[in-house]
């Protein structure tokens, strides 16, 4: 009846998962609480869970991924303590088999449940404004792959409760990853999170191709949108072209694991490299998929903030391009190590190196737009200044590990870990803040409360080196990642001040909460009044904050780069005189019931529930064929309507009917 | 999933003449096409079109991710049985005759829908149903009969992908059956509408591009295993 599952499969007899559980369940125990005291759930069914509107999926995105920030950055925390007190005779308080779950854990959430949804957030929340487009191709879809998204974090988050998650590491690289050698549902649950999330994350890659491929305002050449729209039409081109190959990785995986066959075991033929291969042709890609939308944004930032046009628009977009094609020749040095030959590794070590062209080349386009302009230094300048410093080192120390020879020393050690971490944070993370700095008028209404910015921003930058910089050391010293213990005297005070540097980032990260809390309370003295908070040049920047549900009133004709500035240099006027009617899309229930059924279904496979799996998938079908006799989809905003909402923005041109 | 989402904008087809308009006279800035009755929209049959093409083009390289695998693994017989002495040639044929045939046949449901025969495009769809239904069985009855030997996933890596290489591509044909069932109620309920004519087109897309991927397959997996 329940598969494999049983009661013990709880671990209420650990007081370290325990507390862990207490707490989760008490945040949502707390939430629904608060929800139901408010009696919220009908505007919340109505106007969030079901929406179709880019800019509400978009704000969902990211409140996912703020939560599985802490989660993940809790794990952090976690391993950090361990390490810096499992040294010698102690240690530490984590058992390995325990360790080994939080450092997958928080590979696996950050990569996919932290920055895709921060990404995936700011493009929905950002593009089709700055296309001057109504919404993205396929509104529902977009609702639908919040959902898979979402329904894969719930599933790595249920694995905290109910049995194990996998130890593997966020790669799961078999051998180890096979039923022979975990036997448990850990790897099970790691698999069917990342395939349930990774085909919502192809729908949107679809869903912003065909958006912007096909919905661009009149005008708006593709050499005219502005360089956050090419990232993400790049970006969207690499997860088509990628997230197939992850799931075939995993789902051969699967197939190892419940059928018995024998695609990467070591027995009967099976090739454990052809995994890692697989998993690399879609992680290399992953990379670029994750750093090129936030270099977008940076590109956004730098003009606003210095008051001129982007230097080297061209060679920016083309740049662009090449990195992402080049990413797709270079997963091989990701494992340099398994035995390809001098020749193989030469090739791979030579492309990994010519990516540092391109992006050199933005690097300077960044410097030159800076240089001689009137620069000013509110927090989304901040991070991209702090950006741009902690960017460079971490991609001079990934030119070193391109080096195969110096690789064959380096490999996963934690001058590996540093490497990433300096790039990911450095480029990813700090991106993601100064784009929901920079943005948070428009999304919100209102900016975030600067001061309580700046002390993040300092406590995150500081916290960073001090957390990271002693793990270049550790690397060159000879440690090694995914240690739960070590007996090296030397190594003992590094790791303890790379704790330190954990808690300065921690104290950056309660400084956010804080900030967004203060800046929700305090929403009335901050608010957006104009729409141009900061003096912008892109299209989204000419609508009212926040933007009515359908972005434009009128869509607007583009004649330029930088549209909305190029309109301000000319005086034109932003209120309109008539109005017509707005075709929607209806909102549906649609993506969040498929969400639920897949969620449920990842579940049943987990725990080997075969009929709930099979019903669940039975709901899914159903439910796609009972939408598509749906004809009741869509519907028309009246122009009287339209014509209040934008009164309220004092959009209406005076004297008119 | 593309074809859930087909016709949610279907509204918007009968407002589409305003959009040229834009693009000729010389408009007011933010103002532009005062003058149309309504607000363009972009074409959103043909937005529909680019969704599918490019859900096919990513579908199209997991069945890559599938055959370089097959490439890479399909010589690790691991003493079991090889591709020479499962494979049978003129049998396969056959079930390639079905699936190609099936392509053919729906192409003529397509004629019939363009040409507004609602009862031939639903006659087409059955016959190209029909055959579909038979590949699928002719797989169904040589994996059974490959099982039954004991050639089965879990004997060897060859095996292994080969069973994964086309069993992915019989439960996309599986799925395809699903797909063309529902749109012969939808058309049977509501005739060749806009909507329909939208779905079928995507439909139709990926029933050939099915029978392309089934080419590589036969290519690949069948006649060179018995070739070598």
């Amino acid at each position: 009846m329940f598969g494999i599952l049983s009661l013990s499969d709880i671990h209420y007899h650990n007081p370290i998962i325990m507390f862990g559980v207490g707490l989760l369940l008490f945040v949502i125990v707390a939430t629904l609480a608060t929800i139901t005291y408010l009696r919220k759930w009908t505007y919340l069914w109505r106007e969030w869970l079901t929406s179709v509107d880019h800019k509400k999926i978009g704000i969902m995105y990211m409140i996912l991924a703020a939560l599985m920030l802490l989660r993940g950055f809790a794990d952090a925390i976690m391993m950090r303590t361990q390490q810096a007190m499992a040294f010698g005779p102690n240690m530490g308080y984590l058992p390995p088999g325990h360790f080994d779950q939080i450092f997958t854990a928080h590979g696996t959430i950050m990569i996919f449940f932290m920055a895709m949804p921060f990404i995936i957030g700011l493009m929905n929340c950002i593009v089709p404004l700055q296309i001057g487009a109504r919404d993205v191709a396929f509104p529902l879809m977009n609702n639908l792959s919040l959902w898979l998204t979402a329904g894969g974090a719930m599933l790595v988050n249920v694995a905290l409760i109910v049995g194990n998650f996998s130890r593997c590491g966020w790669v799961g690289y078999p051998p180890l990853s096979e039923l022979h050698y975990s036997p448990g549902v850990g790897v099970d649950y790691y698999i069917w999170a990342l395939q349930i999330a990774g085909v919502g994350t192809t729908l949107t890659g679809i869903n912003f191709l065909a958006t912007i491929l096909k919905m661009r305002a009149p005008g708006m050449k593709m050499m005219r949108m502005p360089v956050f729209t090419w990232a993400t039409l790049v970006t969207s081109v690499l997860i088509v072209a990628a997230f197939p190959i992850l799931t075939v990785a995993l789902g051969l995986l699967a197939l190892d694991r419940y059928v018995g066959t024998h695609f990467f075991t070591n027995a009967l033929g099976g090739d454990p490299m052809m995994y890692v291969n697989l998993f690399w042709l879609w992680g290399h890609p992953e990379v670029y998929i994750l750093i090129l939308p936030l270099f977008g944004v940076y590109s956004e930032i730098v003009p606003v903030f210095s008051g001129k046009r982007l230097f080297g628009y061209d060679s920016m977009v083309y740049a662009t391009m090449a990195i992402a094609l080049l990413s797709l020749t270079v997963w091989l040095h990701h494992f340099f190590t398994m035995g390809n030959g001098p020749g193989v590794n030469a090739f791979f070590g030579i492309t990994t190196m010519i990516i540092a062209i391109p992006t050199g080349v933005k690097i300077f386009n960044w410097m030159l737009t800076m240089f001689r302009g009137r620069i000013r230094f509110e927090t989304p300048m901040l991070w991209t200044i702090a950006f741009l410093i902690t960017f460079t080192i971490g991609g001079m120390s990934g030119i070193l590990l391109a080096e195969p020879p110096a690789d064959f020393v380096l490999h996963n050690s934690l001058f590996l870990v540093a490497h990433f971490h300096n790039v990911l944070i450095g480029g990813v993370v700090f991106g993601i803040f100064a784009g929901i700095s920079y943005w948070a008028p428009k999304i919100f209404g209102f900016k975030l409360n600067e001061r309580l910015g700046r002390a993040a921003f300092w406590c995150w930058v500081i916290g960073f080196y001090v957390a990271f910089m002693p793990l270049y050391i550790l690397g060159f010293m000879g440690a090694t990642r995914r240690m739960d213990h070590y007996n090296v005297a030397a190594w003992h005070p590094l790791f303890e001040i790379a704790w330190v540097g954990a808690m300065i980032i921690f104290a950056g990260i309660i400084l956010q909460v804080v900030q967004v809390v203060v800046s929700i309370r305090q929403r009335e003295q901050a608010r957006d009044l104009t729409g141009d908070p900061w003096n912008g040049r892109t299209l989204e920047w000419a609508l009212p904050s926040p933007a009515p549900a359908y972005n434009f009133a009128r869509i607007p004709v583009v004649r330029d780069r930088d549209a909305f500035w190029e309109m301000k240099q000319r005086g034109v006027e932003l209120k309109n005189s008539t109005f017509v009617p707005v075709h929607m899309p209806r909102n549906s229930a649609t993506g969040f019931i498929i969400g639920g059924f897949a969620f449920v279904m990842g579940f049943g496979l987990i725990w080997h529930i075969w009929w709930l799996a099979a019903l669940c998938l039975a709901g899914v079908l159903g439910t796609l064929i009972q939408h598509a006799f749906n004809d009741d989809r869509d519907y028309y905003l009246g122009a009287d309507e339209v014509r209040r909402v934008e009164d309220l923005h004092g959009r209406v041109e005076a004297g008119s009917v | 999933m593309s074809n859930g989402t087909a016709a949610m904008q279907e509204g918007a087809l009968a407002l589409k003449p305003g959009y040229a308009a834009a693009g000729t006279v010389e408009p007011r800035e933010l103002h532009a096409q005062v003058d149309a009755g309504a607000e363009p929209h972009h074409d959103t049959a043909s937005t529909i079109q680019l969704g599918f093409w490019l859900y096919l083009m990513s579908d199209c390289l997991l069945f890559a991710g599938l055959f370089a695998t097959y490439a890479v693994l399909h010589g690790h017989t691991a003493g079991g049985p090889t591709a020479r002495q499962l494979f049978d040639l003129p049998y396969t044929l056959t079930e390639t005759m079905f699936l190609l045939v099936s392509s053919f046949t729906c192409g003529l449901a397509t004629l019939a829908m363009n040409a507004d025969r609602k009862q031939a495009t639903l006659g087409w769809l059955a016959v190209t149903f029909v055959l579909g239904l038979g590949f699928v069985s002719m797989e169904v009855h040589e994996f059974a009969h490959m099982v039954a030997i004991g050639a089965t996933a879990s004997r060897s890596a060859f095996l292994s992908c080969f069973f994964t290489l086309v069993g992915t591509h019989g439960l996309h044909v599986t799925c395809g059956l699903i797909f063309m069932a529902v749109m012969m109620v939808a058309v049977a309920k509501k005739g060749l509408t806009p909507t329909n004519r939208g779905r079928l087109n995507c439909l139709m897309l990926f029933w050939h591009f099915l029978d392309i991927i089934w080419v590589g397959v036969f290519s690949l997996v069948y006649l060179s295993g018995v070739v070598h």
